[in-house]
């Protein structure tokens, strides 16, 4: 795969898919769209431009962290997540913002709501940077990046499940 | 107003009969949810900044502390004020920024304007207010007490509170153990704030920041992921199956408090562990060298090599381990409360060692973090199953109490100092 080839569609269908498996739980499929030295970053609220070395952030995990975030989260003593939030997420207004030989950034919109029983709803709105990777494989992700639009997280608590 | 407490008391100390037990209404009843706001709250010194968040004159931070909209900030002279942020006027907020640089406060409903210093300086159509009106008379208002330790501040609206360094007491040994973690003393927020709602009574925060009781069936995941990492996590001879070994319990005097634990997850000042990488072994030595050069030994081993999660009465905790973290929350609602969350470093810190420290507190605290979340479900199933306070009407909290001095983490020894000094003062205020 090339990057000079993908087009946005091609991206849509790659964020629609991991979208999914976020979803419905399918954890280990949704590690397998990572690159071997994958990020996660969710930047503190009233630092959404920061730098995870020099600021606070919410989540700031390298590929390591991840595997073991994943790992957390299907145990069922990972207790803000047993049972699992029900999720479901909006993907829109995507853009391609640059690329390169191999490497594309993109930017999208997304709002997730998200169910807990005897919880009220809590709706998580912001947008994501990519840093995709085209691959002989596809896609894969090489930095993810959510970041929130509310100016402090409030009401909506904790950021326990993957954003 | 007829009150129920004397008939059923908000906590039954009984050490002779090695009892103490907890009336739940203390956590979910409205009635005494509005009482603690003037008996505990108007009482105490309550945090409100740290000086490293405002650094130059006109800087500003906007903060609610006690319901009051504050502004915590440099004066022209570069001193620290608190300004109650509120227009002379008509009361609108004179700052609605959360923070910043001005030379005025500016009011924008009908223009009043305040300097740096709080005095007002500009009142558009001065000429019509009748003869004698003075601008000297309308400066912003301020708490009628504040105060610092070591770099943190603290405002009082008890004008007969006693001074801040009589009410810390027993805290300020533990504030200098964070702060001599710097060549010069001189800690600094870092950027970037951690703000979220519990769906519980704050009370329940103040004892989760130091029950280590918890830890090994709220915190089983984490614990893994720390074993996962190459991270040895002892279980300690003798003490059954609990987490840290040898860690003390105590009051500090004041309803102030701590756990006081040998460290085994690490410490940026200064101790190494397998999660922090090869590489920062040797910047991780250097510290402790330093450490060491300044302290001495003893003093050097005590800053780096124990944890201290410190209570001070009644919303605020440092929590000084894996990272430090500072952590002030306010009451919302008798089942509600907002966590303000900032994590704390040494202004001489390396780019790196900053970076290291950042990720350490990641690890296990905050809203992402993989041990917070499980503490916040925690206390959202205690408010749930309080809403049966009326029946079920007890907690206990007697661990320890038949142990003749010293008392671990994993005894409650410090949720009740901290609970005795609560019913204290609202007993004082019936």
């Amino acid at each position: 795969m090339n990057a000079a080839s993908v087009t946005r569609t091609d991206i849509e269908d790659f964020l629609f898919e991991e979208a999914a498996l976020l979803d419905e739980w399918r954890l280990d499929e949704w590690l397998d769209l990572l690159t071997e030295d994958a990020g996660y970053f969710v930047p503190s609220n009233d630092a959404p431009d920061s730098d995870h070395r020099n600021a606070l952030f919410t989540i700031a995990d390298d590929i390591h962290r991840i595997r073991a975030r994943v790992k957390r989260l299907k145990d069922t003593e990972a207790h803000a997540e047993f049972p699992h939030s029900r999720t479901r997420r909006m993907i829109a207004n995507v853009r391609i913002l640059e690329r390169d030989a191999d490497e594309i950034s993109v930017s999208a919109n997304f709002t997730v709501y998200r169910y807990k029983r005897g919880a009220p709803l809590r709706m998580y709105v912001g947008r994501y940077r990519y840093r995709l990777k085209a691959t002989s494989d596809g896609l894969r992700i090489a930095e993810r990046r959510a970041i929130l639009d509310p100016t402090e997280l409030g009401p909506l608590g904790a950021v326990s499940f993957i954003l | 107003m007829p009150d129920t407490v004397t008939q059923t008391p908000y906590i039954v100390d009984d050490p002779e009969n090695m009892t103490f037990r907890l009336n739940r209404r203390t956590l979910a009843d409205p009635d005494v949810f509005e009482r603690e706001r003037e008996a505990v709250f108007e009482q105490s010194w309550i945090y409100c900044g740290h000086e490293s968040e405002i650094r130059e004159p006109g800087d500003f931070a906007t903060r609610n502390v006690c319901g009051r909209p504050v502004i915590f900030c440099r004066d022209s002279k570069g001193d620290i004020r608190v300004f109650l942020n509120a227009c002379q006027h008509r009361a609108a907020q004179v700052c609605r920024e959360p923070c910043g640089n001005t030379r005025r406060y500016n009011c924008f409903y009908h223009g009043w304007s305040y300097d740096r210093d709080g005095k007002l300086v500009g009142v558009p159509g001065e000429d019509s207010y009748p003869p004698g009106f003075d601008k000297n008379e309308f400066a912003l208002a301020e708490p009628p007490q504040v105060d610092s330790y070591a770099g943190f501040w603290f405002v009082s609206f008890n004008p007969a509170a006693a001074p801040l360094e009589d009410y810390l007491a027993g805290a300020k040994e533990y504030i200098d153990l964070i702060v001599d973690q710097s060549p010069t003393r001189s800690m600094e927020v870092v950027q970037g704030t951690q703000e979220y709602d519990i769906r519980a009574n704050w009370k329940l925060l103040v004892e989760n920041s130091f029950d280590d009781y918890h830890l090994l069936t709220t915190h089983k995941t984490w614990l893994d992921y720390m074993k996962d990492s190459g991270v040895t996590v002892e279980p300690p001879a003798g003490q059954g199956l609990l987490l840290p070994s040898k860690g003390i319990g105590k009051g500090l005097g004041n309803g102030h408090a701590v756990i006081d634990n040998i460290n085994f997850r690490g410490r940026p000042v200064a101790r190494w562990i397998s999660i922090y990488g090869e590489e920062a072994k040797p910047e991780i030595e250097t510290i402790r060298k330093e450490l060491i050069g300044r302290l001495g030994e003893e003093r050097a081993a005590r800053v780096a090599d124990t944890n201290r999660n410190l209570v001070i009465f009644p919303n605020l905790v440092i929590n000084d381990g894996s990272s430090v973290t500072i952590r002030a929350f306010w009451p919302v609602a008798v089942d509600q409360m907002r966590v303000t969350a900032w994590a704390l470093g040494p202004v001489e810190e390396s780019a790196s060692a900053r970076a290291r420290r950042l990720d350490s507190f990641l690890t296990f605290y905050g809203p992402g973090g993989f041990a917070t979340p499980d503490d916040v479900e925690a206390l959202e199933s205690v408010q749930a199953g309080l809403a049966t306070w009326k029946e079920a009407q007890w907690s206990v909290m007697s661990r320890g109490m038949n142990k003749e001095g010293e008392q671990l983490n994993t005894d409650e020894e410090h949720l009740r100092a901290f609970w005795r000094e609560w019913n204290r003062l609202m007993m004082a205020a019936l």
